[in-house]
């Protein structure tokens, strides 16, 4: 297992050194000039030029790559400009938001698409069957944003039962000291438990928009892999045997079944953390997703370049995790490992 | 029961019940909603430090609150009731006596002005950070300069509570300049203590950190997500700010700062769609407030130094050939001040912004332009700046289809926020929106800007003429020997000249939209259009 591990880290290595390369080089050729941006409404041409000669930016590019590599391996990320902060600092202020949403939204939409998809893989071409399909077809085609708007508009404008959608917290609540970032879990850590349901409250509505989106794929998935499993040889044996479909369907069927489910649900992760982006924007969520498209769209290179680092690593842990997981549910991965 | 009552009650249970925990367990207090103002806008600040580099505009709205200046401007009442700042009248601020000199300003500061550490204002400070402004360069540098304030040495120290400004040359901006945001009295012995070789100005302390003697200080700032200011209850300049705390808060979504105004969760907001204004108005449950921007408009600029807009006749084609009305109504649902249609013998004023006398009339355009050597039309590209798209998309839209009937055939060309600067300062844009407003409000000052032949980057047209040169320099060498006559000369002369030569096509004076709830009172409409917090009041 642990000669697994390292052999998957090395791998990462090549990767995130591409990565580093690709963003620098991306970052540089994006059509606008950061200088002109945070010169102000009132720049003339000398005042661009006097910060583009402090930002560093008239510099030749090999000579601001080797600074940034110089910088990246201190653990300097260099500072964003739309925001005035060390980007390190921010996207460690930050992770843990979008973490918190996006896992909340997973564990939701497992929830309901892994018994939603088993029930209808038993039941093929029933009601339960037809209702899984259409209700995960809507959900991955109605964009994050329009769900997200239609919930705040549903629970909170009209009915007022969700609260106001300000972020992580009620304006008139501040955040539980600091252990894991999760507000969720800070705030059992310190024992109050009015700052625990205040973000959960404000958890709700952000992590149904995005579990209504990642319903599709884990539903289908589950629906696909279940058929295949159950319509397997050993499957009828057992049933033959006289097992209760119970045990049929959990302990032979679905353990089997979880493979493929596992995978996608990696896959499902990651691009809800992409997906974010929008649902941050609607529930004014201060995660990295938001953070990194204020950047982009102002052309401040550092937050993009550290989001798409950040991004790649956690990628490459997120599959050796899936890698690990794989060896605990399929005792056969773990001999070719 | 509704939340607002039940956090009143769970506050007041949570008080009545719980001995008073360690602060680190008990962070969650619900605080009074009476004293705190909850502001909602789609951005927030970069660098709290208006000397920064690249500090954006809600950047501007914490330095005005958080500093003082040497002086400021009164307020007047408008006819619609709004508090407007008074462009010729200054209220003393740190300074309790201003004495305008031939060539110098001398200000004796108040004795009893004290920073938010408890340090005294003193004549030492203020030099520190007026020499500060002129010398960082970027913005505040430029901005210092529009008032011809451009050396340290032009700052005297007389005593420890008499400064003298010296003029090197004769400007009537001066003064004014010194009551923007930028000449910000700093707390220099604190500051110094921050500074170190690299960063002389201590410019990392200060954009994260106020260092002012203002009514309110930065407590807690989240970049991007809230912003926390708290009053100054030792500020004695002017009667004590009603409210105690600000809380302001991006919302990027105008959908859902609408949602948080009419819910009334939210106290006060700007930033939102036209749209959503004249809603909220009609709706009358808020207090909407409109005022139009002072010294701006937007307007369609045109590339002088290329074909075919070099050519005098199709400049006047599309100035006839503009749908101003439906402009008006479909993109700005009316709020704003039509710039457009004056009557043909309309006197020219003595002021700007001024409306033109061009109207919508097709058949003349399309003579225009079969005078100038276009019967058939040409192809050309209208641009816009996409981080204002609610009304630029709308307005560009309407011109492009207005332009096809006299046989111009553009192509809309969307750019994004961050490159718009970038592409107005190559001046290479055939055909544009966009819009300027200047801080001090005088013509000549805008003129500056837009029309002269130093070909500042807001001179998008790339115009040059002489006599409009001589006009600009004779107006403002008018005002500062207070020629009254010469001056009003200079400034129609301009204003005429802008419009004949029509080298830009001004469409409307935007206005500055804020909504607030009904129990929100005493907003003031300043030149930089950002909230001041001292004057507001909530019952």
């Amino acid at each position: 297992m642990l000669s697994m591990v390292l052999k998957r880290l090395m791998l990462a290595v090549p990767s995130l050194i591409g990565v580093v390369i690709v963003t620098f080089l991306l970052t540089r050729a994006l059509p606008g000039d950061p200088a002109a941006y945070f010169a102000g409404p009132a720049a003339t041409k000398e005042a661009i030029e006097q910060i583009r000669t402090k930002l560093g930016l008239d510099q030749p590019l090999p000579v601001q790559f080797v600074g940034y590599v110089k910088d990246l391996a201190r653990g300097d990320m260099g500072s964003a400009l739309t925001t005035g902060q060390p980007v390190a600092t921010e996207i460690r202020a930050r992770l843990p938001a979008s973490a918190e949403l996006t896992l909340v939204g997973l564990i939701f939409s497992i929830l309901v698409a892994v018994p939603l998809g088993i029930l209808a893989a038993t039941r093929p071409n029933s009601l339960i069957d037809h209702a899984c399909r259409i209700v995960s077809t809507a959900g991955v085609s109605l964009p994050v944003f329009f769900t997200g708007l239609v919930l705040v508009y549903i629970f909170y404008y009209l009915l007022g039962y969700a609260p106001a959608p300000l972020g992580r917290l009620d304006v008139f609540y501040s955040a539980p000291p600091p252990v894991t970032g999760f507000y969720l879990i800070d705030s059992i850590v310190a024992g109050d438990w009015e700052v625990f349901t205040a973000s959960l409250k404000q958890l709700v509505l952000p992590a149904l928009t995005l579990g209504i989106f990642s319903l599709a794929p884990i539903a289908r998935m589950t629906r696909a892999s279940m058929l295949a499993v159950l319509a397997s040889d050993f499957v009828r044996t057992a049933r033959a045997s006289g097992l209760s479909p119970f045990t049929v369907i959990f302990t032979y069927a679905f353990r089997n079944a979880m493979l493929p489910v596992i995978t996608t649900l990696g896959m499902v992760f990651s691009f809800l953390l992409g997906a974010n982006v929008l649902v941050e924007k609607v529930f004014a969520w201060p995660g990295i997703g938001s953070y990194a498209v204020e950047a982009l769209i102002a052309s401040d290179f550092a937050p993009v370049q550290g989001f798409v680092l950040t991004m790649a690593v956690m990628y490459v842990a997120l599959n050796l995790l899936i890698d690990i997981f794989y060896g605990l549910i399929d005792p056969r991965m773990r001999i070719e490992a | 029961m509704k939340r607002r009552d039940f956090l009143k009650t769970a506050a007041a249970a949570g008080a009545a019940s719980v001995l008073p925990a360690p602060a680190v367990w008990s962070p969650a207090k619900a605080q009074s909603r009476q004293e705190t103002l909850l502001v909602v806008s789609e951005s927030g600040p970069n660098n709290v430090d208006i000397h920064g580099v690249g500090t954006n505009v809600p950047g501007y709205e914490v330095s005005w609150n958080c500093y003082d200046r040497l002086i400021s401007h009164e307020m007047k009442t408008l006819p619609n009731g709004v508090q407007y700042y008074d462009r010729d009248k200054f209220k003393m601020e740190l300074a309790e006596d201003m004495n305008v000199g031939d060539m110098s300003a001398t200000f004796k500061l108040r004795k009893d002005a004290k920073f938010q550490d408890g340090t005294p204002v003193t004549a030492q400070d203020v030099k520190w950070s007026l020499d500060r402004a002129v010398t960082v360069g970027g913005f505040p540098t430029f901005q210092m300069r529009a008032g011809s304030l451009e050396k340290p040495e032009q700052f005297v120290v007389v005593d420890d509570h008499t400064i003298r400004v010296d003029f090197i040359r004769k400007d009537r901006l001066t003064i004014p300049d010194l009551a923007v945001i930028v000449p910000c009295v700093i707390n220099s012995g604190l500051v110094k203590k921050h500074a170190n070789d690299k960063d002389p100005w201590g410019m990392e302390y200060t954009k994260q950190n106020t260092a002012g003697s203002g009514a309110y200080k930065l407590t807690r700032w989240t970049p991007g997500s809230e912003v926390v200011l708290e009053r100054n209850d030792a500020w004695n300049l002017a009667a004590q700010p009603q409210i105690r705390r600000i809380i302001w808060r991006m919302v990027p979504s105008a959908g859902n700062r609408r949602a948080l105004l009419e819910r009334g969760d939210a106290d006060i907001s700007y930033e939102l769609p036209n749209k959503d204004f004249v809603e909220l108005r009609d709706a009358g449950k808020l207090t909407v407030v409109s005022t139009p921007f002072s010294n701006g408009t937007q307007y369609i600029g045109m590339n002088v130094t290329k074909p075919p807009f070099d050519n005098l006749k199709v400049r006047q084609a599309v100035a006839y050939a503009i749908p101003y009305q439906k402009i008006m109504d479909a993109a700005l649902y009316g709020l704003a001040k039509p710039m457009f249609g004056a009557p043909a013998d309309a006197p020219t004023q003595v002021a700007w912004p001024h409306a033109h006398k061009y109207n919508t009339d097709i058949a003349k355009a399309k003579q225009l332009l079969a005078e100038a050597g276009y019967p058939n039309g040409f192809e050309t590209t209208i641009s816009f700046d996409l981080g204002f798209a609610t009304v630029n998309e709308p307005l560009c839209v309407l011109l492009q289809e207005s332009l096809a009937l006299i046989g111009i055939k553009a192509e809309i060309n969307k750019i994004p926020g961050a490159n718009w600067r970038t592409e107005l300062n190559k001046k290479v844009l055939p055909l544009y929106t966009n819009v300027f407003s200047g801080w001090l409000d005088y013509p000549e000052y805008f003129f500056i800007w837009c029309y002269h032949g130093r070909n500042s980057i807001f001179n998008t047209m790339s115009y040059v003429s002489p006599t409009m040169d001589a006009f600009i320099d004779g107006a403002g060498a008018a005002a500062s020997s207070g020629n009254t006559v010469d001056y009003e000369r200079n400034v129609k002369g301009f204003v005429d000249l802008a419009f004949t030569d029509i080298p830009r096509i001004p469409l409307f004076q935007p206005f500055s939209n804020v909504a607030m709830q009904k129990n929100v009172s005493g907003y003031q409409y300043w030149f930089h259009r950002r909230l001041d917090y001292r004057t507001l009041v909530k019952a």
